[in-house]
C-alpha cells in the first residue's frame, strides 16, 4: 500500500511546490502529455490491485469463519442466542445455559452456531477472531479457539436500541478441570429452563448480570430459529408472545 | 382526524429536544422576519421559488445543501461531545436521543447536503459546459428540488413535532420494524427519503437526457468536459439505483403499516434481502457523492495548473470504469453476514478493482500539475488536500476489502474514519472547491479568498483531528454507536476527536463569515468577464450571472477545451452576424406545488392521517394533470433584447479592472481580453 501512498504525498508536495506559478525557473508545458505515463499509471495499479486480489482468495478461505480448525479433534458445541440486550449462551451437550458468560476449555476449538431472537446482532470477541450477524430464523457460525486460559470482552457490534452499548459478555477460557467444574457449578446453581423462564429472559433488560440455567430441553435453540420461519400463521402466534413478553 | 398526532409530539419531554425544536421554530421564523424586513418576498417568489431557470434552481440547491450541513453538523458535534465525556457515565445524552442524533446526521448528510450539492453544482454548471441553453426537462427539474426540499422539511419537521428515527441512516429492520420502533422515527426517515429519492430518480433522467441530447455542435462525447462525464456517470446512476432504495422504503413501510414481512421476523420476512437491496443503491451512491467531485477536481487542477488534463481519455474511461463496478460491490457492506467463502472473496475483489481507476485518476490529476503554473486559490487547496487525504482513505478501504480483515473492523469507529475519509476529503472538499470556483458564475461576484482559506486550513486540520483517531480506535476495538463505554483507553483519543469537531465548527463559521463578506463586497468582488480564473470550458464563456438562455448564440465546438480554444482564435466573443428570438420556459409555481404537496403526504402519512395524505395525493395528480395540458409553456425573448443584453454585457467587459497579476501572470496567454470580434 505505502508503494501509492508515498509517491502520492511526495509528488503532491514536490509538483505542487516546484510549480507554484511565482516559481519563474520552473518548466512550463501547457500541453505536456505522456502516453507511457498514462499506461504506467493504469499498470501499476493493476499490477498491485492483481496481487491483492490473490492473496484476498488465498486468505478469505483459509481464514473462512465456517471452517473448523481441525477436523480431528471434536469441538465444544455452544449455541448463542442474542436478545435485548443480552447474549445466551446453550451447552446443548451438558444441557446448561449461561447469560453473559461464556466459558469454554483452552486449546479446544470452539464451535458456535449463533441466532437472534430479536433484532441483526453482531457476535464478536475481538481477542478470539472476527464477528459474524445473528439474525432471527437463521443460523451463522463462527469457529474459535483460544490458546490459552485468559478472560476476553466480547459484545454485540451492530446497533441494537437502548441498551446497545452495555451489551458485553465475557467469554472466559479456561482449562479442562475448570471447565468441568464450571460445567458442574452451573448445574447445580442454575434453575430449569422451561418456557416461562425463557420468556422472562427474553425480556428486554440492560446489564443482566450473569446468570446459570440447567435442565435445557433438547433442541432448545432450534425452536427459536423456527419459531420464525413456519408460515403466517405461526409467525402471528410468535408476535402474540413477543407482544406479551414486551 | 389527525391519527396518532397529539399534544405529546411536542419535545417538551427532554430540555435539550425542546432546546433543539426551539431553535428550528426560531431559524425558520428568523428567516421569515429578515425576508420580509427586506421586502424580498417578491422577488424570492418571482425570480427563486417559482423559476425554472437550472441555474437558479442549481443555487437554491446549493443553499439547502449549505442549510442542512449545519444542521447535520450539530448532530456530528453532539456525538462528539457525548463520546467524549461518556466514559462510565451516561453523559449528557439519554440513549434514546443518542440514536436520534445519529441517525439523523447521516440521513442529512447523505441525503439532504450531499445529495443538494451536488445536484446544485451540475444544475448551474453541466448544461453550460455542453453549450446548451437549458436541461432536457425543466419543469421535472423544479419537481425533483421541490421533491428534496420536501424530504429535507420532514428531517426538520421531526426535531418540532415527534421524534426521528433511532435505527440509523440505514434503517435495517427488524430494529426499524413496527414491532421494535412502534414510533413515528422510522416512518419520518422512511417519508423523507422516498420522497427525496423520487426527486433524485427524475434528476438521474433528466441529466442523462440533457447530456445526450442537448450538446452544442460539435460537442462530441469525448470532447465533452470531465465535469459533463462525471455529471452523465452520475446520472445514470442514480437513475437506476434511488429506484432501488424507493422500492426499499415503500416495502419497510408496508411491513410497518401492515404487517406484510418483506423484511421483519416471522412470516417469512428476512433482513438479507433488505441488505441487499438497500445495498444496490448504497453503494452506487457512494460514486453518485463522488464522481461529480473528481469532476470538479478536474476542472480545478487543469485552471489553477494554466495545463490542459493529462489523461483526459484514460479520466473518462476511468469514470465510466468507476461507474460500472459501483453496481458490482454492494455485498461488501455485509460480509459478516456469513456467505460462503467463495461470495466474500468474488466480492472483495470486485472491490479492489475499483482502486485501479480510481488511481488512474489521481496520478493524472497529479500529472496535471505537472510542468503548470499553479495557482494557490481555495478550490485548488481543496484539491490538494483532497489527494493526499483520500488516498489514505483509500488504502483503509482496501484493507476493508479484504473480508479476513472486515470480519474484525466491520461495524467499528475504523468503518465510520474510512467512510468520512472518503465522503469529507473525496465529495465535500470537491463541494466546497466547486463552490468557490463556479459562486462568481453562479452570482455574478467571486468568494473572499481570505475567510475561504482560514476556512480551509480549519476542516482539514478538523477532518484529521476528528477522523485519524478513530481508526486508532478502531484497532482498539471500539464499536460505532457508542451512547456510552466503559474503557477508559479510548476516552483520549476521543477528546481529540471533539477537539477536531471544534476546528471544523469554526471551519463552517468562516465558511458562512466567508459568504456574508463577499456578499457586502460583492461590487468590488465582480466578475466582469464571465471568465474569472482564465477558464477552459463553455461554462466560462456566458456572463456571470449567466442570461436566462445562457448563450445568445449556440457556440461551436472544435476541441476538448473548447472555450480556451475559442479564447486562442480570438473569437470567444465575437459578434454574431444577427440574434434570434430564444425561447424559455415560463416561470410556474408548479414545481413548489407539487413537492409541498409531496410534504404533506409524508407527514400525513407518518401521523396516519390517512384523510389528508390522500387529499393531498390526489391534489398532486391534478396539479401534474393541469401543468401537463398547458400547451403554451414557454416565453420568447425577443432578438433585440438579446442583442441590448449582449450589448451591455461586451461593453461592461472592456470597463473591467485589469486582472491582477499576482496570481502569476498565467491570465496573459490567451486571456479573456474584452473586444476580440471579429
Amino acid at each position: 500500500m505505502m508503494v501509492v501512498v508515498i509517491p502520492v504525498f511526495a509528488m503532491t508536495f514536490a509538483f505542487a511546490w516546484r510549480y507554484r506559478a511565482s516559481n519563474a525557473k520552473a518548466r512550463y508545458e501547457p500541453d505536456w502529455m505522456s502516453g507511457k505515463i498514462d499506461a504506467v499509471v493504469w499498470v501499476v495499479p493493476a499490477l498491485i490491485v492483481t496481487s491483492v486480489g490473490i492473496h484476498v482468495w488465498i486468505y478469505t478461505h483459509s481464514l473462512d469463519p465456517y471452517k473448523p480448525f481441525d477436523p480431528s479433534v471434536k469441538p465444544i458445541q455452544v449455541q448463542v442466542v442474542a436478545q435485548d440486550w443480552k447474549w445466551l449462551f446453550v451447552y446443548p451437550e451438558q444441557r446448561i445455559a449461561a447469560v453473559n458468560e461464556l466459558a469454554f476449555p483452552s486449546g479446544v476449538p470452539l464451535s458456535l452456531r449463533i441466532t437472534s431472537d430479536t433484532v441483526m446482532n453482531s457476535f464478536f470477541i475481538p481477542a478470539l477472531g472476527g464477528q459474524i450477524y445473528a439474525m432471527a430464523g437463521m443460523q451463522t457460525q463462527l469457529n474459535l479457539l483460544a490458546d490459552e486460559p485468559g478472560a476476553f470482552v466480547g459484545r454485540n457490534t451492530q446497533y441494537s436500541g437502548d441498551g446497545f452499548a452495555d451489551q458485553q459478555f465475557v467469554a472466559i477460557a479456561m482449562s479442562s478441570e475448570n471447565f468441568e467444574a464450571w460445567v458442574r457449578k452451573v448445574r447445580e446453581s442454575g434453575k430449569a429452563l422451561d418456557d416461562v423462564a425463557y420468556a422472562d429472559l427474553a425480556k428486554p433488560s440492560i446489564g443482566h448480570p450473569v446468570a446459570y440455567y440447567s435442565n435445557v430441553p433438547p433442541g432448545f435453540f432450534d425452536k427459536i430459529v423456527l419459531k420464525y420461519e413456519c408460515g403466517p400463521a405461526c409467525a402471528q402466534a410468535s408476535e402474540r408472545t413477543d407482544a406479551g413478553s414486551e | 382526524m389527525l391519527g396518532r398526532l397529539t399534544i405529546e409530539a411536542l419535545p417538551l419531554y427532554s430540555a435539550i429536544a425542546a432546546g433543539g425544536a426551539l431553535v428550528t421554530v426560531l431559524g425558520a421564523l428568523a428567516a421569515v422576519a429578515v425576508i420580509t424586513w427586506l421586502g424580498a418576498w417578491r422577488v424570492l417568489w418571482t425570480d427563486w421559488l417559482t423559476s425554472v431557470d437550472h441555474k437558479r434552481i442549481g443555487v437554491m440547491y446549493v443553499a439547502l445543501a449549505l442549510i442542512m450541513l449545519l444542521r447535520g453538523f450539530v448532530d456530528a458535534i453532539m456525538m462528539r461531545a457525548q463520546q467524549a465525556v461518556a466514559l462510565n457515565s451516561d453523559g449528557y445524552l439519554p440513549p434514546e436521543h443518542f440514536d436520534q442524533v445519529f441517525s439523523s446526521h447521516g440521513t442529512i448528510m447523505i441525503f439532504f447536503m450531499a445529495m443538494p450539492f451536488l445536484t446544485g453544482l451540475i444544475n448551474i454548471v453541466a448544461p453550460q459546459q455542453i453549450g446548451a441553453r437549458d436541461v432536457a426537462f425543466p419543469y421535472l427539474n423544479a419537481v425533483s428540488l421541490w421533491l428534496t426540499a420536501a424530504g429535507a422539511g420532514l428531517v426538520l419537521v421531526s426535531l418540532v413535532i415527534g421524534k426521528f428515527s433511532t435505527a440509523g441512516w440505514t434503517g435495517y429492520p427488524p430494529y426499524s420494524g413496527a414491532e421494535y420502533n412502534p414510533g413515528v422515527g422510522v416512518d419520518y426517515w422512511i417519508w423523507a427519503v422516498l420522497i427525496a429519492g423520487v426527486g433524485s430518480t427524475l434528476t438521474g433522467i433528466n441529466f442523462v437526457v440533457t447530456i445526450l441530447r442537448k450538446r452544442a455542435p460539435g460537442m462530441t462525447l469525448m470532447r465533452m468536459p470531465l465535469f459533463a462525464w462525471t455529471t452523465l456517470c452520475t446520472s445514470i446512476l442514480m437513475a437506476f439505483a434511488f429506484p432501488a432504495i424507493t422500492v426499499v422504503a415503500v416495502l419497510l413501510e408496508l411491513d410497518r403499516l401492515l404487517g406484510m414481512h418483506f423484511f421483519t421476523n416471522g412470516g417469512g420476512g428476512n433482513i438479507m434481502n433488505y441488505a441487499n437491496l438497500l445495498w444496490i443503491w448504497g453503494h452506487p451512491e457512494v460514486y453518485i457523492l463522488i464522481l461529480p467531485a473528481f469532476g470538479i477536481y478536474s476542472h480545478v487542477v487543469t485552471t489553477f495548473s494554466g495545463r490542459r488534463l493529462f489523461g483526459y481519455t484514460s479520466l473518462v474511461y476511468a469514470t465510466c470504469a468507476i461507474a460500472f463496478l459501483s453496481f458490482t460491490v454492494w455485498l461488501h457492506h455485509f460480509f459478516t453476514m456469513g456467505s460462503s467463502a467463495n461470495v466474500n472473496a468474488a466480492f472483495g475483489i470486485a472491490t479492489m478493482i475499483i482502486a485501479v481507476p480510481t488511481g488512474v485518476k489521481v496520478f493524472d490529476w497529479l500529472f496535471t500539475m505537472y510542468r503548470g503554473r499553479i495557482r494557490f486559490h481555495v478550490s485548488m487547496m481543496y484539491t490538494l488536500a483532497f489527494i493526499v487525504t483520500f488516498v489514505i482513505g483509500g488504502v483503509s478501504g482496501v484493507l476493508l476489502a479484504l473480508p479476513p480483515a472486515d470480519y474484525l473492523m466491520h461495524n467499528s469507529t475504523f468503518l465510520v474514519a474510512h467512510f468520512h475519509n472518503m465522503l469529507i476529503p473525496g465529495a465535500l472538499f470537491g463541494y466546497f472547491a466547486g463552490l468557490n470556483f463556479w459562486f462568481p458564475k453562479a452570482l455574478g461576484f467571486k468568494l473572499d479568498e481570505r475567510w475561504g482559506k482560514r476556512s480551509f486550513w480549519c476542516w482539514v486540520i478538523g477532518f484529521y483531528l476528528a477522523f485519524m483517531p478513530l481508526y486508532v480506535l478502531g484497532f482498539m476495538g471500539m464499536p460505532r454507536r457508542m451512547e456510552h463505554y466503559d474503557t477508559a483507553a479510548w476516552q483520549p483519543w476521543l477528546i481529540v476527536a471533539a477537539i477536531g469537531a471544534i476546528f471544523v465548527l469554526f471551519g463552517l463559521v468562516f465558511l458562512v463569515i466567508q459568504i456574508a463578506v463577499s456578499f457586502q463586497r460583492r461590487a468590488e468582488l465582480k466578475d466582469w468577464t464571465g471568465d474569472p480564473w482564465n477558464g477552459r470550458t463553455l461554462e466560462w464563456l456566458t456572463s456571470s450571472p449567466p442570461a436566462p438562455y445562457n448563450f445568445a448564440t449556440i457556440p461551436e465546438v472544435r476541441e476538448r477545451d473548447a472555450f480556451f480554444d475559442m479564447k486562442n482564435r480570438r473569437i470567444a466573443y465575437a459578434k454574431p452576424a444577427r440574434y434570434e428570438d430564444i425561447s424559455v420556459p415560463r416561470n410556474s409555481p408548479f414545481g413548489l406545488i407539487v413537492g409541498g404537496l409531496a410534504g404533506i403526504v409524508g407527514f400525513a402519512m407518518v401521523w396516519h392521517i390517512w384523510w389528508l395524505s390522500a387529499v393531498a395525493l390526489m391534489a398532486a395528480a391534478i396539479a401534474v394533470a393541469v401543468r401537463s395540458s398547458n400547451d403554451d409553456p414557454d416565453d420568447i425573448i425577443p432578438a433585440a433584447d438579446i442583442a441590448a443584453r449582449e450589448e451591455r454585457r461586451l461593453d461592461e467587459m472592456a470597463r473591467a479592472p485589469a486582472l491582477p497579476s499576482a496570481d502569476g501572470g498565467v491570465a496573459a496567454a490567451g486571456a479573456a481580453l474584452p473586444g476580440t470580434a471579429t
